[in-house]
């Protein structure tokens, strides 16, 4: 793309080999990539990982170590930033504090000559819904229409590809989920390749075609936002996108369709198809949504995996649905999520219980079993709290 | 910024502060000039002019003098800039503007007409100039200064606390003695010794306004003429050096205490 | 620094019940008052003396520097008549200085207070080195530089061996070096308000002015330099106002001589000399209602009026 006309469309990036290190850490360990152009590609991860390290290699404010980045197949490693056609929405918003709000947009049109860059910056304002505050300055706007601003700021180039740097993070919750919406929406509207980094998992399923899970400059798993949940390949990707209960245990029988694992003496059959590894020990899991409680041992049956008996040692009420503690001999505490279907809990605290799920449900991780993060023996009050304050938290974002 | 730019703008400013330091080495190597009369042509390596400073009595007396009026000049001014101060932050009044600008002016002002206006002044008077004078002149010209530092610290000041204090049972005199007063002094001293070195290093004002009166820069212009003696290298270095030191202490005692605070 | 704190900064008050609103403005008179009333008195009455000079007639039979009051608007015209070039040189010689200082003083403002971000000691330190000059009597750098640039010193001495100078050329007593003389003493004048500016300067302003195609120039010119207009605009008046007032540099026995004398010079002969107040005190109103009428100007161009 010239640099003095606007992109029809988005661009593929694509990343070769990238790796950067600092002084003292490596920030990204050979990273390969490629987001297609027109697509919505969020890199989800912790604090650290990464993540936004990769976005500043690819908005060209940091060089990479090793490796190559291309844009549209063209390699634009050794670009400057203002030489590429990428634009970012920064996690600060940075909107230049001496300038109007439709000067800020225009700045860009401005720097690549783009005739009406008032006109072009206006009608960018209209897309964001403020036309009304164009002649102000960035201070006098609240944290969401800053964040139009820059979005707008960052759109009215046409970038081949938007990069968007936790751009939401200031935002109250409500806001937020307004911006995602409306966000998704542009893109849509625009076209153009959004590369969205994140640490909010919530954020990333809603509004990505397709999601990387990054974790210690690594990509964990990437793909839809469906199979990502459903399917997780690692103990990480499995914990760090909603809950996961994780069993360790031996293989002991494998069929075409599925395999076996001694799980302390329960027998927890898993599609062959969902698990990474097929013999000696694993590590399968299950999400809590998927477990049915029992106050009776049910019959067995075949496609369904049941343990117990156990005991529940906690209830939490939270509205949509409740969270069960359960604690099982050798297995740990397993957590159970059941809708509110009918009035109040359906077991209380102290009560024995069965659990079972579909045989569908259960995956398999490439973990080592004994490298698995200690999940469920961890019960301590400390970590309890942790987990409870991170339920409630995900039941916050939900609400 | 990136490589070959970086360099060339960290080049350049090792290059710019060591032009800044020219003039200062030089004095003070040739406070160490065992000169005879004049302290032009470098002779030889001494102490002597160190060790026996008050040898040229002239030089120590205009330092006294300097050190008087710097000393009386800085405690006025500092009394009432930081009266004003606090009064400008935390009251409203009518003539604010004009208070405001009546500030700002001497800031404006060159030296020149602040000295030839005092001195018309006294003319007009009839008053005998002298250290009394000088005195005036320099409170006169360091209130600005003060108001501006103080008053940055006052705006800075969160007025929570002092409603704590009052909610807390003190009465308004305590109030300020314990809670205010404690977290001004670091902006009052940083005023204090601003205007001690606007005051010492004066000449201008203090020309118009000194009669025959000798403060230390009067006598170096004056001397300029006939030369002058390296004792007066010798005090300038001195003063120097501990304007040095006292400027590190207060850098490292604030560096240390925000560190004290991080890690808390 | 010192012009950037008269920003204007209404601050809470503290009122709390028992202290009244008269109570509270008795407070206020008793903290201005007294600090007003010497302003009033050792500021504003000396500057309508000064005036109220400037139109005064020679005593009919009186001494040398005998005068009475009178209205002699004709003294103007006389030490306009009579020191024009004087005027004109001070102002020129101030405004070189102050673009001189400007340009020295930036770059250095720039890299102490963005690329030593990252090493706080070593920012302490160049800053240490820049507030140096404050500490040594003026009077005795600018000698140093006298005798540096002396006829018989290692500066002279090295061009007339290069033959770039010849036998009967000079440094001292020349323009050039009463404008050196002036530019070196307000560099730090200069560069702290600059840094200042600089220092508080959010990074990501920089960063976000490259990703929208504008080159490292564009983005200092558009971005950076708006951004430190306030260290810009105080520094140049901490350096033009007391520049064009000055007359050590000027002054025949420091780096000038009786071609190079400026408004300060002319002022300080015919107050303590010649004795003849109303040509100084005429002198010294041209001087000051120049500069306010420009520093209004430049201030109102440069679009900072919150500065007062």
């Amino acid at each position: 793309m010239s640099k003095n006309e606007f992109g029809t469309s988005g661009a593929d990036l694509e990343l070769r080999g990238v790796s950067k290190r600092f002084p003292g850490f490596t920030a990204i360990e050979e990273l390969d990539l490629t987001i297609p152009a027109g697509s919505f590609f969020a890199l989800l991860g912790p604090s650290g990982c990464g993540k936004t390290t990769t976005l500043r290699i690819v908005a060209g404010l940091e060089e990479p170590t090793t490796g190559r980045v291309l844009i549209g197949g063209k390699d634009v490693t050794d670009a400057k930033p203002f030489q590429r056609p990428v634009n970012t929405v920064f996690q600060s918003y940075a909107l230049f504090p001496h300038m109007t709000v439709i000067e800020n947009i225009a700045f860009g049109l401005r720097r690549r000559r783009i005739e009406d860059p008032l006109g072009k910056a206006r009608e960018a304002l209209r897309l964001v819904e403020l036309e009304n505050v164009a002649q102000r300055r960035p201070a006098q706007l609240s944290g969401g229409q800053q964040q139009r601003v820059a979005l707008a700021r960052a759109i009215v180039n046409r970038p081949a590809l938007l990069l968007l740097d936790e751009p939401l993070g200031a935002l109250d919750l409500k806001l937020r989920r307004q911006m995602q919406l409306e966000l998704k929406e542009i893109q849509a509207q625009v076209g153009l390749t959004f590369l969205h980094v994140t640490h909010d998992q919530e954020e990333a399923m809603t509004m990505a075609d397709t999601v990387a899970v990054m974790n210690k400059g690594r990509i964990e798993q990437m793909g839809a936002p469906e199979e990502l949940y459903e399917r997780p390949r690692t103990a990480f990707v499995a914990n760090f996108l909603g809950q996961s209960n994780l069993f360790g245990g031996k293989v002991v029988s494998s069929s075409d369709e599925s395999i076996v694992v001694d799980v302390h003496g329960y027998r927890v059959e898993v599609p062959r198809a969902r698990s990474q590894r097929h013999s000696g020990e694993v590590a399968v899991g299950v999400r809590p949504e998927k477990i049915e409680l029992h106050a009776n041992e049910p019959v067995p049956a075949s496609g369904i995996n049941i343990v117990g008996p156990g005991r529940v040692t906690d209830v939490s009420f939270s509205g949509v649905s409740t969270s069960y503690q359960v604690s099982l001999p050798g297995l740990g505490v397993v957590t159970v999520f059941a809708q509110n279907r009918s009035f109040g809990p359906v077991v209380h605290e102290g009560e024995q219980v069965w659990l079972s799920w579909h045989v569908e449900h259960g995956f398999g991780l490439e973990d080592e079993p004994e490298q698995l993060p200690k999940f469920a023996a961890d019960d301590d009050t400390q970590s309890i709290a942790a987990q409870r304050r991170r339920q409630l938290q995900t039941e916050l974002e939900g609400a | 910024m990136r490589g070959f730019g970086r360099y060339a703008l960290a080049v350049y400013s090792v290059i710019a502060l060591t032009f800044i330091m020219i003039p200062i080495v030089y004095t003070i190597v040739f406070s160490f000039n065992d000169a005879r009369r004049t302290n032009i042509i470098w002779r030889g390596f001494t102490f002597d002019n160190w060790l026996q400073v008050c040898r040229a009595q002239d030089v120590c007396i205009a330092f006294g003098n300097s050190i008087i009026v710097a000393l009386v000049a800085t405690l006025l001014a500092t009394v009432l800039g930081t009266m004003i101060a606090i009064a400008l932050v935390r009251y409203r009044f009518r003539f604010r503007a004009a208070t405001t600008l009546l500030l700002f002016l001497p800031m404006a002002t060159p030296e020149v007409v602040l000295g030839a206006g005092l001195a018309a002044q006294f003319l007009a008077a009839g008053v005998q100039k002298g250290l009394v004078t000088i005195i005036i002149a320099h409170t006169m010209f360091c209130i600005s200064f003060v108001v501006v530092t103080v008053r940055a610290r006052v705006a800075s000041l969160d007025p929570a606390l002092e409603e704590a204090g009052r909610d807390l049972y003190g009465s308004p005199r305590q109030v300020f003695w314990r809670i205010t007063f404690p977290l001004l002094l670091p902006g009052i001293i940083a005023a204090a010794m601003l205007s001690f070195a606007l005051s010492f290093d004066d000449f201008i004002i203090t020309n118009f306004n000194a009669g025959s009166t000798m403060t230390f820069p009067k006598y170096i212009y004056t001397a300029a003429a006939r030369g002058i003696p390296a004792e007066a290298n010798v005090i300038a270095s001195a003063v120097f050096f501990l304007a040095i030191v006292i400027v590190i202490v207060v850098q490292v005692t604030n560096a240390a205490r925000r560190k004290r605070l991080a890690l808390r | 620094m010192a012009f950037g704190a008269f920003s204007s900064g209404a601050a809470p008050g503290v009122a709390t019940v028992q202290e009244g609103p008269r109570r509270k403005s008795r407070v206020a008179l008793f903290l201005l008052l007294p600090g007003i009333a010497y302003l009033a008195l050792f500021f504003l009455v000396p500057l309508i003396s000064l005036l109220l000079t400037s139109f005064m007639a020679p005593r009919e039979f009186g001494d040398i520097g005998q005068f009475d009051y009178a209205f002699r608007w004709e003294n103007y015209v006389k030490v306009v008549e009579t020191y024009l070039p004087h005027i004109l040189r001070s102002f020129g010689y101030a405004a070189i200085a102050t673009v001189l200082a400007l340009i020295i003083g930036y770059p250095l403002a720039y890299f102490i207070g963005v690329n030593l971000r990252r090493f706080p000691l070593v920012q302490a330190l160049a800053l240490v080195l820049v507030i140096a000059p404050f500490f040594i009597s003026f009077l005795l750098r600018t000698l140093a530089w006298k005798q540096i640039f002396a006829d018989e010193g290692p500066v002279v001495g090295a061009l007339n061996a290069l033959s770039l100078m010849g036998p009967g050329d000079h440094i001292t007593g020349t323009p050039a070096a009463v404008v050196f003389g002036l530019t070196y003493m307000f560099i730090p004048f200069m560069t702290l308000p600059i840094y200042t500016s600089l220092e508080r300067l959010d990074l990501r302003y920089v960063e976000a002015g490259g990703d929208l195609y504008a080159s490292p120039w564009t983005t200092f010119r558009t971005v950076t330099l708006p951004l430190s207009m306030p260290g810009v605009v105080s520094g140049t008046l901490l350096t033009f106002i007391p520049a064009s007032g000055d007359y050590i540099n000027a002054s025949r026995d420091f780096l000038g001589s009786t071609e190079t004398a400026m408004i300060g010079n002319v002022v300080e002969t015919n107050f303590l000399i010649l004795q003849n107040y109303p040509a100084a005190a005429a002198l010294s109103i041209i001087l000051m209602a120049t500069i306010l009428i420009l520093v209004g100007a430049y201030v109102r161009k440069s679009g900072t009026e919150d500065l007062v």
